[in-house]
């Protein structure tokens, strides 16, 4: 990978965070009280989007394998509220197992 | 030590971890040691650092790395209103903040009930998050060799279950489980015809179902 590359890369990640704070997030304080319902949801649309796609997605396909298990095994320790290790611990854990075993 | 910052130390430390795939797979592209420490400090959000060795180690081009990394990197603009309030108010060091609005520095922050404690677990997990990120992809890059395949240790799946973790208090409300369900939803619908990234951000427009539910529930309320 060249240098310019990486350097793009740098500039471009810091571009879309510093617009988030300094552009979304002065529209956001100029209509606070009606926005705020609208911004306070973003967390749970993008997170659960996240775990669905760190745990199905392939390259532009859905994949089913050792992850499912093991985020499936995670969010049941979540559920029986076990301590944030532990659902990280017991997800890998799981996953590897399943990878061992086919 | 306060629950929230013992819980941001213990996200950092999972994040850790996928930082050491990450060493270990931007080693393995080819990239040089100067080259993976600008990235992890610099660039510093994982999924897009991830997305551009993944693409170069699978013999990509430099463009097509560095426009699959920025799509993932655009959804990190979409947490900038979700956090903006908990930032320092003068210009300089408010866009120097913005580097640490990423997707776990947000999750600790909006998982708190009030504004002190979100941004003290803002910064706490950003400053461990920081450190602990480039940590691990040095290890990486130096333990290459004895971790091999990180999928072999179940590293992919450390990242998942942490947000599952931290999804879980957003959902302990009807608008946010509508939000979540409909995420999860356009992110299964739209990943296997768009490019990586942009699932994100199309998963981000469940938020007007949830805002939909919570304005009747307050509408209920007052009538």
């Amino acid at each position: 990978m060249s240098w310019v590359s990486i350097i793009v890369l740098v500039v471009g990640a810091y571009g879309f965070k510093v617009f988030g704070v300094l552009g979304l997030g002065r529209v956001a304080d100029g209509a606070a009280a009606r926005v705020e319902p609208l911004t306070s949801l973003i967390p749970a649309a993008l997170f659960a989007a996240l775990i669905v796609v760190q745990t199905v997605a392939g390259d532009e396909a859905l994949v089913l394998d050792a992850r499912v298990v093991g985020v499936g095994v995670g969010a049941v320790a979540v559920w029986r509220r076990a301590p944030f290790v532990i659902v990280v611990v017991v997800a890998m854990t799981a996953t590897a197992l399943v990878r061992w075993q086919t | 030590m306060s629950g929230h910052r013992r819980e941001g130390f213990f996200l950092a430390a999972a994040t850790g971890i996928v930082g050491i795939t990450f060493g270990v797979l931007a080693d393995a592209a080819g990239l040089t040691l100067p080259q993976i420490i600008v990235m992890s400090a610099l660039v510093f959000t994982g999924a897009s650092q991830l997305a551009a060795v993944s693409v170069i180690g699978s013999g990509g081009s430099d463009a097509a790395a560095v426009g699959s990394a920025l799509l993932l990197a655009a959804r990190n603009a979409l947490y900038g209103p979700v956090v903006a309030r908990l930032l320092p108010a003068s210009w300089v060091p408010r866009a120097a903040s913005s580097q640490f609005v990423i997707d776990e520095t947000t999750a600790m922050a909006t998982m708190q009930d009030n504004e002190t404690d979100a941004a003290d677990a803002f910064w706490w997990t950003a400053i461990w998050l920081w450190a602990l990120w480039n940590a691990g992809s040095m290890i990486g890059v130096w333990s290459g060799a004895v971790i091999g395949e990180p999928e072999v240790w179940g590293l992919d799946a450390a990242f998942p279950a942490a947000f599952v973790a931290l999804l879980a208090p957003h959902l302990r409300h009807q608008p946010g489980r509508v939000a979540a369900l409909g995420g999860a939803a356009l992110a299964v619908a739209t990943t296997p015809i768009m490019p990586a990234g942009v699932p994100l951000l199309v998963a981000a427009l469940a938020v007007i179902p949830g805002w939909l539910v919570h304005r009747r529930d307050d509408t209920e309320v007052v009538t």
